[in-house]
């Protein structure tokens, strides 16, 4: 198992700190500039992304051309929190893992600055926009950076306060305030395992670094890095829209569209991924935790997919489609060292095609006035031909069409689940068969079909702007299965996460691939029958089975947290609340009023008589002098 | 150091008398002037910790009772706080005094007073003394909460002094006693620190007075269950009042912990600790799920404060170095942190003329400045990483997780209270379509930005950059514990026992 063992940057490596200080001065000078910006402030944020992504392509440059042995760098910033033995260093790493979330952050993030450019012209507060783009992506290259769980903790947060005035950045809309507060309350839910798992690591190792936990982290018990395992796993859960704390993500898309594709689908989701990754050095040793991680990778992977065939707003059906796509990578992490590498693969490419058809859907909900009905399109791929083309590679990658850049990473983390074990295969076969019928479906229902629009309503290609990042996440979305040639990606993070072991799997390959082929092909016809070769009702039906019932209504993950949590603690809340004005504050009352009574007969004693006065008075300096001789006799 | 400070209050009393505008103006430079002296001094002072700037006068003899001052790193931090919040406060309070009883002479007289005589309590290193000073700020703040606030003020300001005076009668019981005791000793009478806390105690004495000092501080600080009084203070006061209150006075009683109650009676604080963790952790819930239910914006602030001061408390009997600097971080930090919330959140209720949540909405559409200001603030007291209280709150988190997991558990389910009674008052308050009343609200100008700007920038430096004040805490909270007699447990699998090499540093 690798140890993380960093070199000091130099070269190029230590311009790390101005990958993050970029944006992060954008969304400062965005921020505290007020209305004076408004001109240019989109194009300001524009460029500090581009900036970023300029210096982690030098970068990466320059790693390839080191050893493998050799790629890895820290740059130490400075001291940040230090009280007895706990010490905190603000530095910065950077390796293969790294490298590549550098890449997709910026890269993407980059192309959906300027896609926002267009998508936001018309918004009175497209500065503020920007500034909160700026922003997160500065916490997030800080999470991915950070060579330290507390500093990582900060990006985490950053990210998650960046998707809190995202997701509410329509604030006069109610939902969107409520969905944007709802997904930190959730996020914080999952913080908890995040928090205790950095206290549990510094009352067991004395550090939070990488680097030292790395090392030692073998020698600690069974029983603590279970717990470590599982508490990671709360935090990723939380962050990645996981089973249990699942049911911010839908809700989330309440936020402007470029932000879902930003944050809620090619990278800020993915941190709870990158984590349990990261962290392979707790997991590989933890078995436990690691199959907690299939099962929830797998559980949701199935959760999200059924959510997704049942929606009718294209927001929601990619939301869902989200939550599955990271089911796998995490499945896929949860398999520890055979699927490592996979998970990050997935998510790269995931992020390309996500990326791409979030962006496209913004690209139809910018033709058609914003409505987000499926049931109101039908019939665009002639309206909006460049939108419809670029879609439609995002769609063939994420079905797994062979070729395309979904075909190699998904099947690699099929292969992998049937080598761990079987339940954890089928259930990601499976999920390959629902993401066809679901992504057909919602291809047939936008783009084919009759014209089903609103009245008034007139598609129209997006702009130029809007359009070419498209176009290039397209190109992504066909060619991301490059990395896989000659197995390039799992030679790049063997250092980080360590190589398993080549040994013949149990059923050749190209049998696996046919299979997962076939069941896609399966998926595609039965959304082509069910739902292509029919009229496709303007309203959605009201008599239908009970399944569609549950995947309307998110698998009932509301109807749950409210019966279980919400409704409970309103009530205990309250009772709490009248205990204080009641029942505390009543006491202490009582108590004072007890006080009043005697007060009330000591009072008699003022009785206004001078003698008695003085009798008092006589009374208390015989109890002073009376003390005072005690002392000095004792 | 502390007889300037004294000083500028006197001065300020006398053109107190002159009137209007010109006291508004004394009163705020007076206040600059004094928190030019105090961060002189935290510039001077020498991080090798120890009490630095000490004067010692002998006052009254036969008690031994001294005029002794002094700071170490805890009292110096806090004693910044004050000087760093007083001129915020004036500012921000410019014209709260105009409407008061006692017309707005006093209402600032009274302020620069309080500042004086907390700074002396912080400074204070003979028990006698700080027991007098304890007792002086009560006058002050009486008055403040009396004579300019709310319709039930004078309500809440006679609660506040019954809950006090009945605190400040158990701590008198003990400063007797700690009398009668070192009347008994060889050293004769006496009330220094210096002495006092070289001094052998029995057992049982050293428990009772213990017991007197820490229920006055608990119920200053305030703790569940003697909490009552603040929500009604803090409601019926100007909110430069609860600032004053909440922010500096009620850190005398965490204060008052750490430096008389671990520091005279280590023995009894370590009898004491699996109490006093109890409450502390009872507090920090207990006062978060209350907050969560309140309808009236500074009655939740001040039940979050409940919540904080739980944490605080937390820190501080957990003994050891992460939990005290933490806690001593956060009494600093959270001074800032509510003095944003409670000065923003007022500077809403003059526009909206109603405490109630359920008044407002939709306020970020007419006034988004303020609506910005509230969230960095509310943001901050829900201790997100990267602002200030943070680390402080991080910190007390690995603290107590030290010394015992599952009191870690349980207090750290306060994280995500803290997010709900924010986020669920920021919602309500300023986002959605604006209500009729709050159409047409000014947003912040000029003076209030100004008054609120040092608070935010302090929040967010310190939130990157706590080294400043880590630095002139952490010698004093080793000294702490090196005279309660406990040193910090070791890791299960420390770093530097691994394979291989020392840990090189970076």
């Amino acid at each position: 198992m690798p140890v993380v063992d960093p070199a000091a940057a130099d070269g190029v490596f230590s311009l790390l700190w101005l990958v993050i200080a970029l944006p992060a001065l954008g969304a400062a000078v965005l921020l505290l500039g007020g209305r004076r910006t408004d001109a240019w402030g989109h194009l300001l944020g524009v460029a500090t992304v581009a900036g970023s992504f300029v210096l982690s392509l030098v970068a990466f440059v320059g790693l390839l051309g080191r050893g493998a042995d050799d790629r890895a760098f820290t740059q130490h910033l400075y001291t940040w929190i230090e009280a007895g033995g706990f010490r905190v260093e603000a530095s910065l790493l950077y390796d293969p893992l790294s490298a590549l979330f550098l890449l997709l952050i910026t890269g993407v993030g980059a192309l959906i600055h300027l896609y926002s450019v267009g998508y936001m012209a018309h918004d009175p507060r497209r500065r503020r926009f920007f500034a909160y783009l700026n922003l997160f992506v500065a916490a997030m290259l800080v999470l991915v950076l950070a060579d330290d769980y507390v500093v990582l903790f900060l990006g985490w947060e950053g990210v998650g306060l960046a998707s809190y005035l995202l997701i509410g950045f329509w604030q006069h809309k109610p939902s969107a305030a409520v969905a944007a507060k709802k997904a930190f309350v959730v996020n914080r839910v999952g913080d908890l395992g995040m928090a205790l798992g950095i206290m549990l690591m510094f009352a067991t190792f004395g550090s939070t670094a990488f680097a030292e936990v790395s090392r030692v982290a073998t020698e600690a018990t069974d029983g603590v890095l279970t717990a470590l395992g599982l508490l990671l796993l709360l935090a990723a859960c939380g962050k990645s829209a996981q089973v249990p704390l699942q049911s911010w993500l839908l809700d989330a898309m309440e936020g402007p569209t470029p932000v879902s594709a930003l944050i809620h689908a090619a990278t800020m989701v993915t941190a709870g991924v990158y984590l349990v990754v990261r962290s392979n050095f707790i997991y590989e040793n933890a078995p436990v935790a690691q199959t907690a991680v299939v099962v929830v990778g797998a559980v949701t992977l199935l959760w999200g997919a059924v959510i997704g065939c049942a929606k009718d707003d294209i927001k929601k059906a990619l939301a869902g489609s989200t939550m599955s796509q990271i089911g796998y990578m995490m499945l896929a992490a949860g398999l520890g060292v055979a699927g490592y590498a996979f998970a990050i693969f997935h998510l790269l490419t995931h992020g390309f095609f996500k990326a791409n058809m979030f962006l496209g859907a913004g690209s139809v909900m910018h033709g058609m006035d914003d409505d987000v009905d499926m049931r109101h399109y039908g019939a665009l791929q002639k309206a909006m031909p460049v939108t419809f083309l670029t879609f439609a590679m995002g769609y063939l990658a994420i079905i797994g069409f062979p070729g395309f850049s979904g075909f190699w990473s998904k099947d690699k983390i099929i292969e992998a689940g049937f080598e761990d074990n079987l339940v954890a295969g089928l259930a990601a076969l499976l999920g390959a068969g629902i993401t066809a019928f679901y992504m057909t479906r919602l291809m047939l229902m936008t783009f084919f079909g009759e014209k089903r629009w609103e009245k008034g309503v007139h598609p129209h290609e997006s702009p130029k702007v809007m359009t070419v990042p498209l176009i290039v996440l397209a190109a992504l979305s066909v060619l991301g299965g490059v990395m896989l040639l000659g197995d390039w990606i799992v030679g790049f993070l063997a250092p980080v996460v360590g190589e398993a072991e080549h040994h013949t799997p149990a059923v050749p390959p190209i049998v696996m691939t046919l299979v997962v082929v076939a069941v896609v092909a399966v998926g595609v016809a039965t959304a082509w029958l069910l739902v292509g070769r029919r009229e496709v009702p303007r309203t959605a039906p009201q008599r239908v089975s009970v399944f569609t019932r549950a995947a309307r209504a998110d698998l009932y993950g509301d109807a749950i947290n409210e019966a279980l949590f919400m409704r409970p603690g309103d009530r205990f809340v309250g009772d709490l609340v009248t205990f204080d004005n009641a029942g505390v504050d009543g006491a202490v009352n009582g108590t004072a009023a007890a006080f009043g009574g005697m007060s009330g007969r000591m009072r008699r004693w003022q009785n206004g008589f001078v003698r008695s006065y003085a009798l008092s008075v006589l009374v208390g300096a015989l109890v002073v002098l009376v003390a005072m001789l005690a002392v000095n006799l004792a | 150091m502390a007889v300037p400070l004294v000083g500028s209050v006197v001065v300020a009393l006398l053109p107190a008398r002159l009137g209007g505008a010109l006291t508004k103006q004394v009163a705020f430079g007076v206040s600059l002037l004094t928190l030019g002296i105090a961060a002189a001094v935290g510039a001077g002072y020498d991080v090798g910790g120890g009490f630095q700037y000490t004067e010692e006068h002998e006052w009254i003899a036969a008690f031994g009772a001294h005029y002794a001052l002094g700071v170490d790193g805890i009292g110096l931090t806090l004693v910044l706080l004050t000087a760093i919040l007083t001129p915020v406060v004036i500012l921000a309070s410019w014209d709260d005094g105009d409407a008061g009883r006692w017309g707005v002479n006093a209402f600032f007289a009274w302020m620069l007073a309080l500042e004086g005589l907390a700074i002396g309590v912080f400074a204070a290193t003979d028990v006698f003394l700080f027991y007098v000073l304890f007792e002086a700020t009560l006058i002050p703040i009486y008055f403040l909460i009396g004579g300019f606030g709310g319709a039930r003020r004078s309500y809440a300001a006679v609660k506040f002094l019954l809950y006090s005076l009945l605190g400040g009668l158990l701590m008198l019981a003990s400063v007797i006693g700690l009398y009668v005791v070192s009347a008994d000793s060889e050293t004769g009478p006496t009330y220094l620190l210096s002495e006092l806390s070289r001094m052998e105690m029995d057992q049982n004495v050293g428990r009772w007075l213990f017991l007197g000092f820490f229920i006055a501080f608990a119920i200053k600080a305030p703790m569940f269950p003697v909490h009552t009084w603040l929500p009604d203070a803090a409601s019926e006061g100007t909110p430069g009042t609860s600032v004053l209150l909440v922010s500096i006075l009620d850190k005398i009683g965490t204060f008052g912990m750490i430096r008389f109650c671990l520091g005279l009676f280590p023995e009894a604080s370590q009898w004491a600790t699996p109490v006093v963790v109890a409450l502390a952790v009872v507090s920090v819930l207990y006062g978060a799920l209350v907050a969560v239910g309140q309808d009236s914006i500074p009655r939740l602030i001040a039940y979050t404060s409940v919540s904080h001061f739980g944490f605080i408390v937390l820190g501080i009997f957990v003994m050891n170095t992460q939990g005290q600097t933490g806690s001593t971080l956060y009494m600093f930090n959270h001074g800032l942190s509510t003095a944003a919330l409670f000065l923003v959140t007022g500077f809403l209720i003059r526009r909206r003329r109603s405490q109630l949540i359920s008044d407002m909405g939709g306020v970020e559409k007419v006034a988004p400045v303020l609506a910005g200001v509230f969230l960095v603030a509310g943001l901050a007291s829900l201790s997100l990483p990267g602002l200030s209280p943070f680390i402080s709150e991080f910190l007390v988190l690995v603290g107590t997780f030290v010394y015992s997991w599952w009191v870690a558990v349980i207090a750290t389910l306060g994280i995500v209270l803290a997010a709900l009674y924010i986020l669920v008052m920021y919602q309500r308050t300023m986002t959605g379509v604006p209500v009729p009343a709050v159409v047409g609200m000014k947003d912040l100008t000029r003076r209030e930005i100004s008054a609120l700007a040092p608070l935010l920038v302090l929040i967010v430096a310190l939130g990157f950059f706590p080294q400043p004040l880590t630095a002139i805490i952490n010698p004093a909270v080793e000294d702490t514990l090196q005279q309660v007699g406990v040193s910090d447990p070791a890791p299960d699998v420390p770093v530097t026992a691994g394979p291989g090499e020392e840990e090189e540093s970076h």
